[in-house]
């Protein structure tokens, strides 16, 4: 016994014991340094995000139930397809293309799984009207594949054509209208549809001149329909997060705000493939034509039509349109006091009327600050859009991101202190995240200055336009007077915004708005 | 296994700073309960992409890599530091480092949003640390500066 407990005592000797917790030393050391990291990180927090409370979107309202809605779509072209798509109809063609290209790669994979997961809005396509007679078949067959079948699949009941969108309109089949047609008849469509008591859903820009965004306007009002401008960024997730983190000051007076467009391809610029099956007897063209001065017959204007202002906005209402709508929503901004604009034909010398470089600037004088665009199709650097203010500028595209100034007052002592590093970011929003981080690990910092491209919601990626297109539906199903969040006021500003952009590039000279008698002077 | 005491301080010395650099890197990311290698799977490349990228997508997932992730590394390098389950920790280790190496091959071709710290090709830093504890767990050291030296003292005894 006395023998073994002798051994015990000896068991560990004060050697082994030094070398058994050899390690203590190094542990505390790390300990050290662990307190060292989290007190800093302590101290960024605590002084960043003290009393400031960024508004994240809490996922989407419940889609209303009630009797599937009966639409109509007028223009079943590019944008049109893309819209039934968001609406869950695709031609069943192009599910078997999906599935051949699935079997080999995994990005369609993904995609066409994303496609079936996409929530049923329970809507019927029963009407469609295109002037070019293969559009219009393509529409039928793609509104009739209510399964989001393949060619061989069960299809659901065929969409009917109708000749005219006068025609569509005026059909009880309908209960709301989709237009996705060339600009210059939205609002002669959009008026058809009010005036028949249909809801409209209708594609950006709201107008093609002055005179009809008063009228579609008043149309809209006097009928009480539900309306929705085809802006699908009103949905993006970081645009609410701005208008937060800018309503509670986090940036400070905003000064100057930057946006831009920046395409570097022939698609980008509006320069479409030409359809071989295209010509005067598939193609409506009188109709096409609708309240543009008459030009003969042109597959290449009734293709690419975005580059003659005889059916177009130009840059100023097809893309420019996207970033004030953008803006407006963040900021309230409205219609400004004066734009001033200029540009040219630089690099596309194909004949197109409207320019493929422009520059405006628009002047808020009561809100002390300027809305600059700037747009070249020529060149694909990425500018994005940029809020400057006095204490920090904020950059923004899916997610958000901001930057503290130097010479920021607000964060004067933080600075001093060196408790935050000018030029470098201190919030950043990266949608399907459910928070707002401040800024501390090099990963964070490198990656909030790039942005990933994924927007995700619940964990899945959705499409902004079926998001914008579901609002619209519940609007309609609710059916007690809630417009969605792009009513025909915003729509309103938006198109006035545009076309004194436009007036100006016209006319050489600087553009106003009389509030008070509601003209551009 | 004898060791002179130039090769002990040498494998004991790395045992040290692999335990460390896991250990700190573990125990921050355990420390920021907003952190999530989300990100960096959303960058992932090379033949596991898509497996990577699944995980990244699926938030229940997420979760469970974040934990696993944050807890293994602090596990790990706490195991490597004291010296106590030394060859778990190390293969485990390797373990690890295979996923993050899988993820990020730097293999020509392969680009990646976040920048390397170097040049590389094929083999990077993430490989070199894993065949380091290849290394401590071929010369197991622990048993002589360490915690399992209690134990082998004990068994010593008793034999």
């Amino acid at each position: 016994m006395s023998q073994d407990n002798n051994k015990d005592k000896k068991g560990i000797s004060r050697r082994d014991l030094l070398a058994g917790l050899a390690s203590l030393p190094v542990l505390g050391a790390l300990g050290y340094g662990l307190y060292l990291h989290s007190e800093e990180r302590k101290k960024y927090s605590s002084n960043i995000l003290q009393g400031i409370n960024p508004s994240i979107p809490k996922g989407l309202p419940p889609l209303i139930t009630g009797q599937a809605i009966r639409i109509g779509i007028v223009g079943t072209g590019g944008r049109g397809m893309y819209i039934l798509k968001a609406l869950g109809f695709v031609h069943p063609e192009r599910i078997d293309e999906w599935n051949e290209r699935a079997e080999k790669d995994k990005f369609w994979k993904d995609y066409i799984k994303e496609f079936h997961e996409q929530e049923n809005l329970n809507v019927k396509v029963t009407a469609i009207c295109d002037v070019f007679d293969k559009f219009a078949q393509r529409g039928i067959e793609t509104g009739m594949n209510d399964f989001r079948n393949g060619a061989e699949g069960k299809m659901g009941d065929a969409p009917k054509r109708f000749q005219t969108y006068q025609q569509l309109c005026a059909s009880p089949d309908i209960d709301a209208v989709i237009i996705a047609t060339p600009d210059h008849l939205h609002v002669p469509v959009a008026i058809e549809a009010a005036k028949h008591g249909k809801h409209v859903y209708c594609e950006k820009p709201l107008s093609w001149t002055v005179e009809e965004t008063f009228e579609i306007r008043k149309v809209v009002k006097d009928t009480g329909i539900v309306f929705q401008l085809g802006h699908q960024g009103r949905q993006t997730e970081s645009y609410q997060v701005a208008r937060s983190l800018i309503d509670q000051n986090v940036i400070g007076k905003v000064s100057l705000i930057e946006v831009c467009t920046n395409r570097n391809d022939p698609n980008g610029a509006w320069v479409y493939d030409i359809d071989p099956d295209a010509n005067e007897n598939s193609i409506d063209w009188k109709q096409f034509i609708g309240p543009a001065p008459w030009h003969d017959f042109s597959a290449e204007r009734f293709f690419r039509w975005r580059c003659w202002w005889d059916y177009s906005t130009g840059l100023s209402g097809d893309l420019f349109t996207h970033e004030f709508d953008a803006l407006n929503q963040i900021l309230d901004l409205g219609i400004p006091h004066s734009a001033m604009a200029s540009g040219g034909i630089y690099f596309y010398k194909d004949g197109r009327t409207v320019p493929d470089v422009l520059n405006m600037a628009f002047e808020y004088p009561k809100r002390d600050l300027t809305l600059l665009y700037s747009a070249t199709l020529s060149s694909e650097k990425n500018r994005g859009k940029t809020i400057m203010a006095h204490d920090a500028w904020l950059e923004l595209d899916e997610t958000l991101t901001v930057y503290l100034d130097r010479s920021s007052t607000r964060y004067k002592e933080q600075i001093e202190k060196g408790l935050l590093e000018p030029g470098k970011p201190i919030y950043s929003y990266v949608p399907g995240q459910d928070k707002v981080d401040a800024i501390t690990t090099p990963t964070e910092k490198y990656f909030a200055g790039r942005g990933l491209l994924y927007t995700y919601r619940d964990g899945k990626a959705v499409d902004t336009t079926h998001l914008h297109l579901r609002e619209w539906l519940n609007c309609i199903r609710l059916n007690n007077g809630t417009q969605p969040s792009c009513d025909i006021d915003q729509s309103f500003e938006e198109a006035i915004t545009a076309h004194m952009g436009t007036i100006s590039y016209h006319e050489g000279r600087r553009t106003y708005w009389d509030e008070v008698n509601e003209e551009i002077t | 296994m004898e060791f002179s005491r130039t090769k002990l301080s040498a494998l004991v010395l790395l045992r040290f700073v692999i335990g460390w650099h896991f250990f700190y890197e573990g125990m921050v990311k355990i420390l920021n309960p907003s952190w999530s290698a989300k990100t960096y799977l959303l960058d992932s490349g090379g033949f596991f992409k898509g497996v990577f990228e699944w995980m990244a997508r699926n938030d229940s997932v997420m979760t469970v890599v974040d934990t696993m992730n944050a807890w293994g590394l602090a596990l790990i390098g706490f195991s490597l530091l004291i010296g106590l389950f030394t060859r778990a920790g190390a293969i485990s280790g390797m373990v690890l480092l295979l996923f993050y190496y899988l993820s990020h091959p730097p293999f020509p071709g392969i680009e990646y949003l976040f920048p390397s710290d170097g040049s590389y090709f094929i083999i990077n830093k993430t490989l070199v640390e894993l065949f380091a504890l290849y290394v401590i767990y071929a010369f197991p050291t622990a048993h002589i500066i360490g915690m399992e030296r209690f134990w082998a003292t004990e068994n010593k005894m008793k034999a």
